[in-house]
């Protein structure tokens, strides 16, 4: 066993600050060597999002983003879709409060005239198992609303009188994520559509 | 957001141990008796509000303002394991007799991953400020304790029951835990 | 103590979750899939491995009445480095583990290495002690993760191993605590087998 170093003020604070700066320092190199590379997979990851739900584009929608005001005083970002200089598709990172446990955000993709084109989930914390379903690869659940027009088709689950079959045992979830597209699709009429 | 919808949820719904599994330790540790789990609570609830108010302060105020949010992990812990040195020292000197039922859990406090968890949740939600971190680490302290009370008088209990010899001892505390918090999904859905 | 056996131990005999009962949050809080739990394994285990080294290189530096924090910070930055990495080259993971990646700062089976075994060993018996329960972990981890996402989801490594829909209170939070007792139970019985005859 080593002799143990005798504990006197001044080493004390020596120590500490020694090792209190070395950390910072290693961590403030590793911070900017990552920045990068997170920053990319931040962009990958919502570049692929925008790309499963709208149809093909040949634009960066990333770099024409907007704010579409909200209710709130919040707003929504979108990503429009271009092929050859024409609006192809919107697509609108939504969120709703009304899931099951926390705040989660789902990517939505509109036609001109308003039809869902296709949903993708962002991030979420619904129980796994249940709530997850609305994952694409946990299930088909989400897929019902592509195609729909919210003109005539009731953004509700069937419990509340609407139009979408709720995931069984997952009320909470499903409202949530009908929820999280009605938000982006009334903020969409009012003028989100930038041709 | 409303109070009471935060202390409900963080009481019932999401319950720090039983649906979180945050400060499971100190629930599996010190609940083989109702009064070790009820001065546990009590320190703990101390030091996560306190420690939740400074670090959502360093948080808003320093880490982000410097753009160090990096350092986050480093200075909460810190953060926590002084605050605690702390407490007992002024313990010492204001209460003797509140040091004499708490002091021997202060220091399990600083490796509770409920303290820290719930610090990091306060820092890291933005919709909450000082005055709703405060109620929510205050009400996932009274989760904490609910759940660690419940489940030690539930081990009380257990003392009296014949179990199969591979089961006793910590195998059957914690499929009672489990049966605990089959229980408490059952608040699920009220907020 | 032979080499062999301080890298074997953390496996069975002083496996940190089923016999020590350490570092339960994460055990029971990300293992809802055997990705999920091996992920947070070796994540725990490059801690545990890069902060045994550090301690047990500046062990005769420290001095001891500030031994603890010093650890701690240590500790913390690789929790950081881990973090920082997993989010820049495996962000579907990072989102999936959450806030368990700070947690590891906190998990006692660090700190408890540190303090129990690199501050008194030589470097390359930390290594070896290191990754032996830090593997131990690791596999515990896995073991529980697979078990409840066979149960639960009739999966494993998200490959189908049976239709239909499983027992989903085995995904949900009371499976973790039922299956990690039965584990626990199935490793002492073991370990009794093996070594006090």
């Amino acid at each position: 066993m080593a002799s143990k170093k005798e504990s006197t003020f001044i080493n004390m604070v020596l120590t500490l600050f020694i090792v209190t700066a070395v950390a910072a320092t290693t961590l403030g190199y590793i911070y900017e060597l990552t920045k990068g590379p997170i920053e990319a997979a931040k962009r990958k990851k919502t570049l692929k999002a925008i790309a499963n739900v709208t149809p093909a584009f040949d634009n960066i929608p990333s770099d024409e983003i907007y704010m579409l005001a909200i209710e709130n005083d919040d707003s929504l970002v979108c990503y429009p879709s271009r092929k050859d200089g024409k609006l192809v598709g919107t697509a609108i990172s939504t969120y709703t409060d009304a899931g099951f446990t926390e705040r989660f955000y789902i990517m939505v993709g509109f036609a001109p005239d308003g039809t869902i084109i296709n949903t993708a989930i962002l991030s979420h914390k619904e129980t796994p198992g249940l709530g997850d379903k609305m994952e694409k690869k946990k299930g088909n659940w989400s897929n019902q609303v592509n195609g729909k027009n919210p003109a005539k088709y009731k953004l509700k689950v069937k419990k509340d009188g609407g139009d979408v079959d709720g995931i069984t045992a997952a009320t909470f979830t499903s409202r949530g994520f009908v929820d999280a597209i009605d938000l982006a699709y009334k903020a969409y009429m009012k003028g989100g559509k930038h041709e | 957001m409303e109070y009471f919808l935060i202390i409900i949820a963080a009481i019932f719904v999401n319950n720090i141990v039983l649906a979180k599994f945050l400060g499971v330790c100190p629930f599996l540790g010190v609940s083989s008796k109702i009064s070790t789990a009820v001065g546990m609570t009590g320190a703990v609830a101390f030091v996560m509000v306190l420690a939740t108010i400074v670090t959502y302060l360093l948080q808003k105020y320093v880490l982000e303002t410097l753009g160090i949010t990096y350092m986050q992990t480093i200075t909460f812990i810190l953060v926590i394991a002084s605050l605690v040195q702390l407490v007992e020292i002024m313990l010492k000197k204001v209460s003797p007799s509140l040091y004499q039922a708490l002091g021997i859990f202060l220091p399990l406090i600083t490796t509770n991953c409920a303290v820290l968890g719930v610090a990091i949740m306060a820092a890291m939600n933005k919709d909450f400020g000082l005055m709703e971190s405060t109620v929510f680490a205050f009400a996932n302290a009274v989760g904490f304790g609910i759940a660690i009370i419940l489940f030690s008088g539930m081990r009380e209990h257990l003392d009296l029951v014949k179990v199969p010899e591979g089961m006793k001892g910590v195998p059957i505390s914690l499929v009672v835990a489990g049966l605990l918090a089959l229980a408490f999904m059952g608040f699920a859905g009220i907020a | 103590m032979s080499k062999l056996k301080i890298f074997t131990k953390g496996f069975l005999k002083e496996n940190p979750v089923f016999v020590l009962l350490l570092g339960m949050c994460p055990v029971l809080g990300v293992t809802t899939s055997a990705e999920n739990g091996l992920g947070m394994g070796l994540a725990t285990t490059f801690v545990l491995l890069m902060s045994n080294i550090v301690v047990s290189l500046i062990k005769s530096f420290i001095p001891d009445k500030v031994r603890i924090p010093s650890y701690i910070v240590i500790i913390a930055s690789f929790v950081t480095i881990v973090e920082l990495t997993m989010q820049a080259f495996l962000p579907e993971l990072f989102d999936s583990l959450g806030i368990f990646i700070p947690l590891i700062v906190v998990n006692c089976v660090i700190l408890g290495r540190a303090e129990a075994f690199a501050s008194k060993n030589s470097v390359l018996d930390s290594i070896l002690d290191g990754l032996g329960m830090g593997l131990g972990f690791a596999l515990a981890l896995t073991i529980l993760g697979a078990l409840r996402e066979i149960l639960g989801s009739g999966a494993i490594f998200g490959i189908n191993v049976y239709s239909g829909d499983g027992a989903l209170v085995f995904v949900l939070a009371p499976g973790a605590f039922i299956v990690l007792g039965y584990l626990i139970a199935l490793s002492n019985k073991l370990n009794k087998k093996l070594y006090n005859k």
